[in-house]
Formats: structure tokens, C-alpha cells, sequence
């Protein structure tokens, strides 16, 4: 972790970003701040997505990874629809994440990037998402008592039969287990 | 595209609606049926690749995508979805594999693995564009018994019907709903947030942002006179719905809103009863709103 230079991750940043459809459009910021201005959690974010891109300019791409920026994006597509560059920003949020969790940097602890692991755990398991399995793992790896402000809202969804107990595991499991591994074979992405 | 002949479909229900919004499956299927709609569910369908699996392994989130295309392009027929995040990552699937052949000949190697393939002939529908542009207006009025005179509904699209593509409505001021509350004798109220994000995730993993993004969404719907919120997509449902209690007491303002899917509307102006309109699995009080419009 130490080792890693921001230039060299901007490097490999970019490499990626290229090949997605329209990537290389982000060689044409223009630093307007739309995206910042659309973005509905920006305010929270230690970088906004314009600074993002100004980061990754300046080489300092390992700051980015180190904040909460990229596990704040809620995947709205905002950014991208307004860009007037047509960058697809939220893809280069979702490339930053994955850039993050190759090298390890990223804020581990962070409840979103949390989440996301525990989602992926899930479905790992059953093919499907299993929401209380969900739940649960995320509470116990983040918070374990903040499930209890929960307990008034998990009452009411009881209720109204609004709880599933019982995971569906899928029955091609296996079959789309050698799927996901075979697709790891030539890198991960 | 109005048509006599038999509108048939690949059903995919997605995750999200086999537990807690189940509600959004039963008025679904009931509604497609009182439409004339099949659908047919597919067979041993697996998660979609969900925004929070993709954001972290894209190719395997495609090759969760490529399983599900290639158990639908067998029957060679469109793939609805009921699910905003389902259908925002189908379709993108399909458009990357088919924009990068690398990509693709790596998901086509790993569903070879699985004894599959998939040559990128389904076209991933959501349900509200098969309502509104394949059903369309004159059979749905046509359907509708019970019309919802005096009611008035504001349209939440959330973000992933319109955006990132807009190829099936306006990316900021998607119109299908508005239309379709019309078509069902209800009003549908000018409704500026009707894109804006709910807050997804965040209202569990970041519950303070979570919390002033629907806040927000729901008190524009109140100061616009709206009498319910509808929506297309399971976690907006969720998290205009059930929070509703903890926004109004620590935002200090009344945010209490029945919020249904397009589908309950859809059901309760068709005149079906219960169980297909769902209406009991609702947390915010709905039976008592339709009652006192005398619905």
C-alpha cells in the first residue's frame, strides 16, 4: 500500500476508463462542476466528483481511494446524464471501487463499502439476494447495536408480512459458481 | 402498440420482490393478467448483478447478467422487470458486452463454463413502458372500473427508469406514470422531485443522508396536494415508506404519505380485490385513503 504512487494508479485508472464506452471522454473535463452540482450526497463526500477528476489530473489519485467519495455514489446516473463532456461518471466511480479494492485502499470500515461486501457474500451463497441474511451481516460487521433502532420498523414489517426468513438458494448454483470462477480466469474487473 | 394478439413476456421478478415487497409481484402478475399481459416467470433466474455487486466486480455482475439473458433468449421473447435496479443493469450488460468484444468473449467463455451462452437477443423491458407503450392508453381505460376520480397521485420515477439511457423516458421528467394516473381517472399532481434519488442503500448504510434525501421527496409530494406517492422501483418504495415515523420527528414537519407501487393503483382502479392489489402488506395507511375518496 505504501508503494503505490498516485501517478501509476492514475495510469492504471485510465487504462481502464478508456475502454469503456465513451471513456475517453474523460480526457475532456473540463472541470464545470455539473456533476458535483447534480450529485445528491456530494455534500457528504470528502471529494466531490469534479475533484475527483482534478485528483486523478494531479496525481493524487490514493487520496480519493482513502475517502469516502466513490462508496457515497448511489448510482443515480446523474453526473452522466448532465456531463457535458458525456463522461460516464458513474462508471468511474464504480472503476475507482474496484481500483480501490485491487490495491487495497479503500476505507474498509465504511458502512457502504461494507454493504457491498456483504451483498456480494450473499449472493454468493444462495444466487440471489437474501434480504434479513443481508441484514444481518451487515449489522454484525458494521454496527451490531444499530440494529436495535431498527426494532420498531422490523415489528411493523413483521406485521405486514414483510419479512422473508427463508433464503431461495437458485438450483443452478453450482453451475453458475464455475461461471463466476471461469470469469475470474482472465483478471477480474 | 395497441394489439389484439397475445402480449407475451419473460418475467424476471428480481430479489427484491420475493421478500419484502412483495406486494409489488402479486399486483404485478394480477394487473398483467386484467391487461391481457403473460407472463411468464424465468425458470431459476439468479440476482440481477445488482448497482452494489456491480460497482465492485463488474465482470462477474456481467456474467450474473449473461445467466439470466441466456436462460431468456431461449423462449426469444422480451425480458420484463418490475425492478428500477434490475433493469438499469440488464440493460447495461447488454449494451457493454455488445460494445466491447474482449469483455464479452470473457463472459461467453464463463457461461461456456456453465454450459450456456448467450448471443445477445433479449431486449430487457420494465413493465411501466410495457403498460403504457405496448398495452397502452385505450386498453387501459378501457380496463378501468373503478376510476380514481379525486385522487391525487404523485409520480416518483426514481433514478433508474429514465437515466442512464432515457431511452425509455425523459432522463429528468419522465412522463409514463403522469400518463398513466390520467388514464386511470386520477390526477397527477406537477411533482419536481419526481427523479430526484431516494437515497438507496444509504438509508441503511448512511441513514442521516438516507433520511434528507426522502425527506425531502416526500414533503414535495405533501406541498404539491398529493394524496399518495407511487413508484416503479422496490427501494424507493421501501425507503419512502417505512421511514416516514423518523423523518417527520426529527425534520419537525408531517411526512406522512401512503406510498404504493404503479401496480396498486393500477389493480385498485381495475376494481380487483384482495389478494391481488396487496394493498394489506402497505405500512402507511392506503385502505383508509382510498376510502375516504370513496374508492
Amino acid at each position: 500500500m505504501a508503494g503505490i504512487k498516485g501517478s501509476s494508479l492514475s495510469e492504471e485508472f485510465l487504462e481502464h476508463v478508456h475502454q469503456l464506452p465513451q471513456g475517453k471522454s474523460i480526457d475532456k473535463c473540463i472541470q464545470c462542476g455539473t456533476c458535483s452540482g447534480s450529485c445528491p450526497t456530494s455534500s457528504a463526500m470528502e471529494y466531490s466528483p469534479r475533484e475527483v477528476i482534478a485528483a486523478l489530473r494531479a496525481g493524487m489519485l490514493d487520496r480519493v481511494l482513502r475517502s469516502n467519495t466513490i462508496w457515497f455514489c448511489t448510482s443515480c446516473y446523474y453526473c452522466t446524464v448532465r456531463c457535458p463532456a458525456k463522461i460516464p461518471f458513474t462508471d468511474v466511480m464504480y472503476e475507482l471501487k474496484r481500483l480501490g479494492i485491487k490495491h487495497k485502499i479503500y476505507p474498509r470500515k465504511d458502512t457502504n463499502a461494507v454493504m457491498s461486501k456483504a451483498f456480494t457474500d450473499v449472493v454468493s451463497k444462495y444466487g440471489r439476494n437474501a434480504e434479513t441474511e443481508l441484514v444481518k451481516k451487515y449489522y454484525l460487521r458494521s454496527n451490531p447495536f444499530k440494529v436495535l433502532g431498527q426494532l420498531k420498523l422490523v415489528m411493523k414489517m413483521l406485521s405486514r408480512h414483510r419479512v422473508d426468513f427463508f433464503p431461495h438458494r437458485i438450483s443452478g448454483i453450482e453451475n453458475l459458481r464455475r461461471m463466476i470462477a471461469a470469469a475470474q480466469e482472465n483478471g477480474e474487473r | 402498440m395497441n394489439t389484439t394478439n397475445t402480449m407475451k413476456f419473460t418475467y424476471y421478478p428480481g430479489c427484491s420482490v420475493t421478500g419484502m415487497n412483495k406486494a409489488y409481484d402479486v399486483s404485478t402478475r394480477s394487473t398483467a393478467k386484467a391487461l391481457g399481459v403473460v407472463l411468464e416467470e424465468l425458470d431459476d433466474w439468479n440476482c440481477c448483478g445488482a448497482s452494489a455487486y456491480m460497482s465492485v466486480h463488474e465482470k462477474r455482475a456481467f456474467v450474473l447478467c449473461a445467466r439470466n439473458l441466456a436462460l431468456a433468449e431461449k423462449d426469444n421473447r422480451d425480458m420484463v422487470t418490475i425492478c428500477n435496479g434490475c433493469y438499469v443493469v440488464l440493460s447495461k450488460a447488454n449494451k457493454y458486452m455488445a460494445a466491447n468484444p474482449e469483455l464479452n468473449a470473457d463472459i461467453q467463455k464463463a457461461l461456456a463454463a456453465g454450459g450456456m451462452s448467450y448471443n445477445g437477443g433479449v431486449r430487457v423491458r420494465h413493465f411501466l413502458d410495457v403498460v403504457v407503450n405496448d398495452v397502452g392508453e385505450e386498453a387501459v381505460r378501457r380496463r378501468t372500473s373503478k376510476p380514481l376520480a379525486g385522487l391525487s397521485v404523485a409520480p416518483y420515477y426514481g433514478c433508474q427508469i429514465g437515466r442512464p439511457s432515457g431511452e425509455i423516458d425523459d432522463a429528468e421528467d419522465p412522463q409514463m406514470m403522469d400518463k398513466l394516473i390520467g388514464w386511470l381517472g386520477g390526477r397527477s399532481v406537477p411533482f419536481p422531485l419526481k427523479a430526484k434519488c431516494c437515497g438507496g442503500m444509504m438509508m441503511t448504510t448512511r441513514p442521516k443522508i438516507g433520511r434528507d434525501l426522502t425527506g425531502k421527496i416526500l414533503k414535495c409530494a405533501k406541498d404539491q396536494g398529493a394524496d399518495c406517492i407511487i413508484t416503479a422501483c422496490p427501494l424507493c418504495q421501501i425507503n419512502l415508506e417505512a421511514f416516514q415515523d423518523t423523518i417527520s420527528r426529527k425534520s419537525g414537519t408531517d411526512c406522512q404519505i401512503p406510498v404504493l407501487y404503479f401496480t396498486q393503483l393500477m389493480a385498485t382502479a381495475f376494481g380487483l380485490d384482495e389478494p391481488a392489489v396487496a394493498l394489506k402488506d402497505c405500512l402507511t395507511p392506503v385502505e383508509a385513503m382510498f376510502a375516504q375518496k370513496g374508492i
